[in-house]
């Protein structure tokens, strides 16, 4: 049971970070806008996998709520600052015109 | 009745950004009014603190840990009287400043921006901490951009994305440290945290991705543009409250969290990154051609000194020379807010009349404003560190501590910035002197210039003169 | 809290209100300008002669407020403050009806009066100082104060000149900041107290100590213009001349030379100072300076830079005074302080009233003014003569005591810097009077301005240097009715060897 458990943990966990690293070193080599945000929410999408596997307890057990609760309001958070982002890049691509 | 001032502190401001939304034909009077009650809330909070000790409120009656718990403690009282003061300043000076057309876009951002500042003061763990750190970074970046050309928006959009990255590394330092201990509350957290690889590792990501947000040398390559190119109003709140609440967070989990974690490396690491801010960014502001453009590195230069603290905390045995030291250290960035708005809102004034704000070319404009010209003088009093501001008296502790530590380097740091920081700040009032004669009325615009000069004096005078109640305020929790 | 706690508190503000009401008043209140600024020194005077009375009888004046746990900021009035305070106070009150007299038509009064006003009290806040804390406080404010009156009038050079003032004082300022924090982390909070409080220090920190003083002489030494820190003074030549005045008898120098006093005797002690060879190097510096200084104003053909190196040579008699060790010599240090600033406030009032009546700013210029302004010459005569050590004026006085003191302490190579020095002040001032005097006026000057009373210049610019020049000769004729400034000096000298 413990092992299931700590192997989707480690699953997901490690699949999150393996995310996190690959937005980090997108985010740093990549010049162009979009790119960067695109790493960016890959960053993001990989620190909620660690946090959903935190807060796995097994097929049977109900899950832990904190973590999704963070979970949630971190995509809210996520998705209102890539909007606002896009929106900056929409008008720079207008000035460019 | 004193409890319910802590969420309205917060709530306050969220109302009124939901009310200018909703009625935007009357922005300036209501977000005006918001301002008010904002301010008026958080500053009963500081004297509550000051007079019954430490606050706090769970919201809704729920508990740890899936509940919104706000706390008050000295640190954060300080920093939210601070905080609010300035932005009711800004807000006066926003009042004048934005046209109907702007005024529009400014007050729901400006107010969303309030919530989230009075928020990251009050939160009492470490994810509504990220929530309020995102929220003020996205609504900082939006601020910013206000002016809507091209340098703006581009600036800020690096901002945004920077901000971003530092959150992220924040979140995952979190996720971290509720994966080990399962607790987010910061008081809990801090009774369970233990030596060894996962806190250093959340430790390494937390604080690294505030110091990304509150632009420690050598990430601070987002924060000029950024700045200098914002409305003065906004400027001002942007280098005098958003970077500072960085700041203030790395501050608190180092003292709050991180304590039994610590050790010297990391902290001298931090002061020399301090140093070389210290000495790039005077360095810089020196040679800077435009006058926004100058403040906005001279704030990089003050974050320095601010982290210049963290070896000299870390070196000194607790007892009362290290309460000292950090009153010192907190009086210094509160100066700093102060005088650093004062200085934005002067500038903003200088720029407007001039029509530009190219240094070299300033000489008329400056001398026409007298108000403008002394708020700047005033704040670049308190900017260079000279007495009798409240930079002087921090800078005073810090050193003597240093030197009482023998660690005499950091003196020579700081001095090597003050004479900087004299030379940058003089080169702007030397403007102020030219051989026409201009018609001598003090005050020009009172809606602008006074709000400016206030915080000038508070920096310069109330600071530096009556210091004294901040180290009592402290006693209050934050020395745990 | 009585008054006597509120009373050195009360001289620094009695300046610094009015100078913070005359920054609001529009350019037009002139009248209420010049009553702000009347009413603030008479009203000092008045607390001064008040704090005179008690200090003399023993009373002690001590304001003290925390700014922070272990940091006070101290008001004291003791001997040796009252006599720089009773200075500052008096040359104030002369030099503000100075210049009104000489700024009337000119722009941005209230902006040069404010500032006047707050330097000022940033210098009696030095002299009340209590600790070096607060000294250092008021020291800054004095360079803040002031930078402002010397780049007044806007020009280029103005605006050099005080760039270069400001480049040496923040170093000086930053240099002094250093000692006195070092000081203090070493031995905890420094009050200034009669015979210095390291007499007693442990061994082992001598040497960061005898380190120390050097880097407060240094910050101390560029505003009392030791050489090589003088380069500001010639300078800074360009501002205004009650602003001159100001910088080279009340204020600037001042606050440098009476710091260094206050280090060596109510710091360091003059035994631990004597006995660490600090007195030696302190006289060392301020023999240079004095030859060095001398040489320079024989070479200036401008009148005001030959009186700015004079000065430059002038005020170190005050630290070579502190550096003989001995009352005799503390006495003639000590009461120079005030005959110099007498002096040299009467001769740059004098150097004023030539450029504003006849436009004359070169020694070469000044042929027959005698004859043209005679009560201006006059005072200038009494000063210059004054400067060079005739008796009965009062440069006699600081110099016999010097003298008489270096003798007494076996320093043979002191007087024979006195009587070189002497020798220089009179082949740089002789030559000034012979011309004013004994050669006759050339057809034209170079600028004239025809003034339509009684006297050659308008009151307000004639009775300043007559009164200044009076004082410098009774201070000499009297010295030794009570409360002169030499009684005064040997009452402070006393007080220092006599515990």
């Amino acid at each position: 049971m413990t092992g299931q458990v700590l192997y989707a943990q480690l699953l997901y966990g490690g699949s999150g970070i393996l995310l996190v690293l690959l937005g980090l070193w997108s985010f740093l080599v990549h010049g162009p806008l979009l790119r960067k945000l695109i790493a960016i929410n890959l960053m993001g999408a990989g620190v909620f996998h660690i946090l959903v596997a935190i807060g796995y307890r097994g097929i049977d057990t109900p899950p832990d709520p904190v973590p999704h609760a963070l979970v949630l309001t971190g995509i809210v958070v996520a998705v209102s600052a890539t909007a606002l982002a896009l929106a900056f890049g929409k008008r720079l691509d207008q000035d460019d015109d | 009745m004193m409890i319910d001032a802590l969420p309205l502190a917060v709530t306050l401001p969220l109302i009124g950004a939901f009310a200018v939304t909703v009625s935007p034909l009357h922005a300036r009077g209501l977000g005006l009014m918001a301002a008010v009650l904002t301010a008026a809330s958080a500053l009963s909070v500081t004297a509550a603190v000051w007079s019954d000790g430490v606050l706090r409120a769970d919201l809704g009656g729920w508990g740890v840990p899936l509940g919104i718990a706000l706390e008050a403690d000295g640190l954060s009282a300080a920093f939210l009287a601070m905080a609010n003061v300035v932005a009711l300043a800004v807000s006066v000076y926003a009042g004048g400043y934005f046209k109907q057309e702007s005024a529009r876009h400014f007050w729901p951002l400006w107010l969303l921006l309030w919530s989230a500042l009075n928020g990251l003061f009050l939160a009492a763990d470490l994810f509504n901490l990220y929530v309020t750190l995102e929220l003020l970074g996205i609504s900082a970046a939006a601020l910013g951009a206000l002016t809507g050309t091209r340098e703006a928006v581009a600036a800020n959009l690096r901002y945004l994305l920077v901000g971003l990255l530092g959150s992220m590394s924040y979140l995952l330092g979190v996720a971290l440290i509720y994966a080990a201990y399962g607790v987010l509350d910061i008081g809990l957290v801090a009774e369970a945290i233990e030596p060894g690889p996962v806190a250093w590792t959340a430790m390494t990501l937390m604080i690294g991705g505030l110091i990304l947000k509150a632009a420690l040398f050598p990430m601070h390559f987002w924060l000029p543009p950024a700045h200098a190119n914002a409305p003065a109003p906004v400027s001002a709140a942007l280098s005098a409250l958003v970077v500072k609440a960085a700041f203030y967070l790395a501050l608190r989990l180092w003292l709050d969290v991180f304590a039994p974690v610590l050790n010297e490396a990391a902290a001298n690491l931090l002061g020399i990154l301090g140093a070389a801010a210290v000495v790039w960014g005077s360095w810089r502001a020196l040679r800077a051609e435009r006058l926004k453009l100058l403040a906005a590195y001279s704030t990089v230069a003050q974050m320095g000194y601010l982290f210049i603290a963290f070896p000299l905390l870390a070196a000194t045995p607790p007892g009362l020379a290290r309460d000292n030291l950090l009153a010192a250290v907190v009086l210094l960035a509160l100066t700093h807010g102060f005088a650093k708005a004062g200085f934005f809102l002067a500038a903003g004034m200088v720029q407007k009349t001039a029509g530009h704000d190219r240094i070299d070319d300033l000489g008329g404009a400056a001398q026409a404003l007298p108000a403008a010209t002394f708020a700047i003088g005033l704040a670049g009093v308190a900017l260079i560190g000279l007495p009798p501001s409240g930079t002087f008296l921090a800078k005073w502790v810090m050193l003597e501590q240093a030197m009482i530590l023998g660690l005499w380097w950091w003196l020579i740091v700081m001095m090597v910035g003050t004479l900087l920081a004299a030379a940058y700040i003089f080169r702007v009032l030397s403007r102020a002197f030219n051989r026409e004669p201009t018609p001598y009325r003090f005050v020009n615009d009172a809606r602008t210039e006074l709000p400016a000069l206030l915080l000038g004096l508070i920096a310069t005078f109330g600071l530096g003169i009556a210091a004294q109640p901040l180290w009592v305020l402290l006693e209050q929790g934050a020395f745990g | 809290m009585s008054f006597d706690t509120w009373l050195p508190a009360a001289i620094v503000l009695s300046s610094m209100i009015p100078g913070m009401l005359i920054f609001l008043l529009r350019e037009e209140s002139h009248r209420l300008r010049t009553l702000l600024n009347m009413t603030g020194a008479l009203v000092k005077v008045g607390l001064v002669i008040w704090m005179i009375g008690g200090v003399y009888d023993g009373q002690n004046y001590e304001t003290r407020w925390t700014l922070a746990p272990g940091l006070d900021l101290v008001l004291r009035a003791d001997a040796l403050s009252v006599l720089f305070v009773a200075l500052s106070t008096l040359l104030w009150l002369v030099t503000t009806i100075y210049a009104i007299g000489y700024l009337e038509h000119s722009p941005n009064r209230s902006r040069f009066f404010g500032f006047f006003s707050v330097c000022v009290s940033a210098t009696v806040g030095i002299a009340l100082s209590g600790n070096l804390l607060t000294f250092v406080i008021f020291y800054e404010i004095l360079t803040l104060a002031t930078y402002p009156l010397v780049a007044h009038r806007g020009t280029p050079d103005a605006a050099h000149g005080a760039k270069v003032y400001l480049a040496y004082t923040m170093g000086g300022g930053a240099l002094l900041l250093v000692g006195a924090i070092w000081l203090q982390a070493l031995v905890g909070p420094v009050e200034f107290t009669q015979g210095g409080i390291l007499g007693v220090s442990p061994e082992e920190i001598r040497v960061e100590l005898i380190l120390i003083f050097f880097v407060l002489l240094g910050g101390l030494g560029v505003k009392a213009a030791l050489v090589p820190l003088h380069g500001w003074l010639p300078q800074a030549m360009v501002a205004p001349a009650p602003v001159s005045a100001l910088l080279h008898a009340v204020a600037v120098v001042k606050a440098g030379a009476f710091g260094i006093v206050r280090v060596v005797y109510d710091v360091y002690g003059v035994e631990f100072a004597y006995a660490n060879g600090l007195l030696l190097a302190l006289g060392i510096l301020a023999s240079v300076t004095i030859i060095y200084g001398s040489l320079m104003a024989l070479t200036q053909d401008s009148l005001k830079k030959r009186l700015a190196y004079s000065t430059v040579s002038q005020v170190s008699y005050i630290a070579l005074g502190t550096s003989i060790f001995g009352p005799i010599a503390t006495i003639g240090g000590v009461v120079h302080l005030v005959h110099q600033g007498l002096m040299k406030i009467t001769l740059f009032f004098c150097a004023g009233n030539y450029a504003e009546t006849l436009g004359v700013n070169k020694v070469s210029e000044m042929d027959g003014v005698g004859r043209r302004m005679p009560w201006t010459s006059l005072a200038f005569t009494v000063g210059a003569l004054g400067m060079i050590g005739v008796p009965p004026v009062a440069g006699f006085v600081s110099k016999w005591y010097l003298g008489l003191g270096a003798a007494d302490a076996g320093s043979n190579w002191v007087i024979a810097v006195l009587i070189a020095s002497s020798l220089l002040n009179a082949a740089y001032f002789l030559p000034i009077l012979h011309r004013a005097w004994f050669r006759p006026a050339p057809k034209q000057w170079p600028q004239e301005h025809r003034h339509p009373g009684r006297f050659e210049i308008a009151g307000a610019l004639l009775w300043p240097p007559v009164i200044t020049a009076a004082l410098a000769l009774s201070a000499g004729l009297f010295a030794a009715a009570p409360f002169t400034p030499l009684e005064w000096a040997s009452l402070i000298a006393e007080r220092e060897y006599g515990r």
